[in-house]
C-alpha cells in the first residue's frame, strides 16, 4: 500500500486494553485525517496515553484493530518506526546524557534529520546543552523529547501531553511549532486534558472518558451554537437574591450563581434578557462586571460530558 | 522575530527514511561506553576493590591461596571485575535508564536488537579497561601467564560478561531501579565473600563447596584458574554453568524485562 493512497494517517476501530482487571480502553474509534492535527481530550486515567501506546507499538490491543499508516504498529513496527515520531509522557533519556549528545545520537537513526543544533536552538534548549539530563527541569526534559520526536522528519507524530510542566512562553511556543508542523503536511495526534490547548490547536477533538469516546467533532462544532443554550455571565456582588430576576425574565431560562460572584443566566439570550439582567442590578444597586453573552465554551461541553468530581 | 518567521514553511515537510544500521551500531556503542564510563561511583567496585583484592591476596600469606599467588588472586580477581561491571553495573545502570525513560525513547528509533548489542558492546569495552588495569598490576606484582592459557582466558572473560551481563538484565530490568541498586550490590557483596572470589572454592566446607561451584562466579574464577595458572582449558564444568545461567538467565529477561 504506496503512502499516497492511504488518506487516514490513524484509525482505531473497536479498541480495547485491560490491564489486569482494570479496562483502560472501551471500545474506541478514531480517526486522524492525513495532515490534521486531532487532540484526544480527556480527564486523567481516560484511557488516552493507552490509546497512544498502542497506536505506538508499546502495547499490543486486546481487542479491534489499529491502522498507523496503513500499517499495523504490532507485527510491522520495523516499517513503521522511521516515518513516525514519538513524544512519550514525561520525556526520556539517559540520566547522564547531555541534551546535545541524545538529540545527535537519535539524529543518526534517520537517514534525513533535521540539524540537530538547530532543533534544539529554536526550542530554547542551546543554552543546557551540556546539561545531564537529570539536572534539566521537567520543561526542558519535554522540549527535547519533543526535538528527539521530530529530528527524523516523520510524516505522523504523537504527542502525548506535550506541553505538561511547561511555563507559558514554551507553550506558546510548542503551540506553534505543532502549527508549523500541520502547514508543513506532518499528521499529529497529541493527548492533552487541557481545553485551551486542544481549541487553540485541534481540527477535530476526541473527547475520551473512561475509556470512551464521549464527543467528537471540530471545536466548532462541539461547541456549536444552539440557540435555546446560550449563556449571559457576569460577576457582582455574592449572594443576591435572584428569584426577583427569574420572575423578571421569559419562560424557560435559568439563573444560578456556580461560583461566589459569578452569575450565569442560561437559555434563550435576547436583547431583551441582557436589558432586564441590568436593570435587576441597577435595582439591587450592584454593579455587573465583566457582562458577556457567549455560547459554551469548549470547557463546559468538557465539563458537562465528563463531569466535575475530581479524577483520583 | 515574528512567529510566522521562526518555522519558515517547508521546514518540517516529511522525508522519513532509516539511517545506516552501521552507524546506528557505532554510535549506540559508543554512548554506551561513555555513559558508563561517566558514572564514576562505580570506579570503587569495578577497579579499586579488585586491585586492592589482588594486592592483598598475593601479598598478605596469612590468607592461604594455591601458589602461584599471584596467578590465582589474579584468576579471582578478574572474575570479581566482570562480576562487578557486567552485573553490578549493567543492572543498575538499566534500572536508573528504564526510570528515566531512555529505553522507550531508544525503542522508538532504533530496533530492539540494538538496544541490546549496545550494551553489550559497553560492557565487554569495560571489562577490557579492568583486564589491562588489573593485568597490569599482576604483571607488576610477578604474574607470568602461560602462554598457552591467553587464548583460553579471553574466550572466558568474554563468556563470563555474557553471562554476567545477562543476569545484570534480568535484574535491572525487571525492578524498580531503587530495589535494583540494593539488590545488585547485595549480590555482589555475597558472591564477592562466598561465591568463590575472596575465599576460593577449596576453602570452603566440601558441602558447602558443592553448591558454589554451581554458582557463575566460582565457575568463572576456576575457569580463569585453569588458564592463567595451568594455562589449560577450563574443563567442561565451568563452561556448562556459566551457559547455563547466561542462557536461563537470557531467556527469563526476554521475557520479562520491561521498557519503564
Amino acid at each position: 500500500m504506496t503512502p499516497q493512497s492511504v488518506t487516514s494517517a490513524v484509525e482505531v476501530s473497536g479498541l480495547v486494553k485491560r490491564y489486569g482487571a482494570t479496562v483502560a480502553v472501551d471500545g474506541l474509534d478514531l480517526t486522524l485525517r492525513t495532515g490534521s492535527v486531532l487532540a484526544l481530550l480527556g480527564p486523567n486515567g481516560a484511557g488516552k496515553t493507552s490509546t497512544v501506546e498502542v497506536c505506538e507499538g508499546f502495547r499490543t490491543a486486546d481487542e479491534g484493530t489499529v491502522r498507523v499508516l496503513g500499517l499495523d504498529p504490532r507485527t510491522q513496527g520495523e516499517q513503521l518506526r522511521p516515518r513516525i515520531g514519538v513524544m512519550p509522557q514525561g520525556g526520556g533519556g539517559y540520566p547522564g546524557v547531555r541534551a546535545d549528545e541524545l538529540l545527535t545520537l537519535i539524529a543518526t537513526c534517520s537517514a534525513n534529520p533535521l540539524d540537530p543544533a538547530w532543533l534544539l536552538d529554536v526550542l530554547g534548549l542551546t543554552g543546557a546543552v551540556r546539561t545531564p539530563y537529570k539536572r534539566l527541569s521537567g520543561g526542558q526534559q519535554q522540549r527535547l523529547s519533543l526535538a528527539c520526536a521530530l529530528v527524523g522528519r516523520p510524516e505522523l507524530v504523537f504527542l502525548d501531553e506535550p506541553t505538561a510542566g511547561m511555563d507559558p512562553q514554551a507553550r506558546r511556543l510548542v503551540w506553534e511549532l505543532i502549527n508549523a508542523l500541520r502547514r508543513d503536511g506532518v499528521s499529529v495526534l497529541l493527548t492533552t486534558h487541557l481545553i485551551d490547548e486542544a481549541e487553540e490547536l485541534a481540527d477535530h477533538v476526541v473527547i475520551v472518558d473512561s475509556g470512551r469516546v464521549v464527543a467528537q467533532g471540530s471545536p466548532q462544532e462541539l461547541t456549536a451554537d444552539e440557540p435555546d443554550d446560550q449563556q449571559l455571565r457576569f460577576r457582582t456582588r455574592h449572594g443576591l437574591d435572584t428569584s426577583l430576576l427569574l420572575a423578571a425574565l421569559p419562560e424557560g431560562l435559568r439563573v444560578r450563581e456556580p461560583s461566589a460572584g459569578s452569575y450565569l443566566v442560561e437559555g434563550r439570550i435576547t436583547p431583551q434578557v441582557v436589558s432586564t439582567v441590568t436593570s435587576w442590578c441597577a435595582q439591587q444597586g450592584v454593579l455587573a462586571e465583566e457582562l458577556m453573552v457567549a455560547k459554551r465554551s469548549l470547557e463546559d461541553v468538557f465539563l458537562e460530558l465528563t463531569g466535575r468530581e475530581l479524577r483520583g | 522575530m515574528t512567529p510566522q518567521a521562526r518555522f519558515t514553511p517547508g521546514t518540517f515537510t516529511p522525508a522519513p527514511g532509516r539511517g545506516k544500521l552501521s552507524r546506528m551500531f557505532l554510535a549506540q556503542s559508543r554512548m554506551e561506553i561513555l555513559l558508563t564510563l561517566r558514572h564514576g561511583e562505580q570506579i570503587l567496585l569495578t577497579v579499586i576493590i579488585p586491585v586492592a583484592l589482588l594486592v592483598a591476596l598475593t601479598l598478605m600469606t596469612v590468607i592461604p591461596m594455591p601458589d602461584p599467588r599471584v596467578g590465582s588472586a589474579t584468576a579471582r580477581v578478574f572474575a570479581l571485575a566482570i562480576l562487578s561491571s557486567a552485573f553490578t553495573g549493567q543492572a543498575i545502570a538499566l534500572g536508573f535508564d528504564r526510570r528515566y525513560g531512555i529505553l522507550k525513547r531508544l525503542a522508538s528509533a532504533q530496533p530492539r536488537w540494538l538496544l541490546v548489542t549496545g550494551r553489550v558492546t559497553a560492557a565487554l569495552a569495560v571489562v577490557a579497561i579492568q583486564i589491562v588495569i588489573l593485568g597490569g598490576t599482576a604483571l607488576a606484582l610477578g604474574w607470568r601467564p602461560p602462554a598457552s592459557g591467553i587464548a583460553w582466558a579471553v574466550l572466558l572473560i568474554i563468556l563470563g560478561t555474557l553471562t554476567f551481563g545477562a543476569l545484570g538484565v534480568l535484574l535491572g530490568g525487571a525492578l524498580r531501579a531503587e530495589i535494583v541498586l540494593a539488590l545488585a550490590n547485595i549480590v555482589w557483596f555475597v558472591l564477592l565473600l562466598i561465591g568463590g572470589l575472596a575465599l576460593g572454592v577449596d576453602s570452603l566446607p566440601s558441602g558447602v563447596a558443592a553448591v558454589v561451584q554451581l554458582l557463575p562466579s566460582a565457575a568463572l574464577a576456576e575457569g580463569l584458574h585453569a588458564a592463567v595458572v595451568n594455562g589449560t582449558g577450563p574443563g567442561i564444568g565451568p563452561v556448562l554453568v556459566l551457559l547455563a545461567w547466561g542462557i536461563g538467565a537470557a531467556a527469563v529477561a526476554s521475557k520479562t524485562t520491561k521498557l519503564d
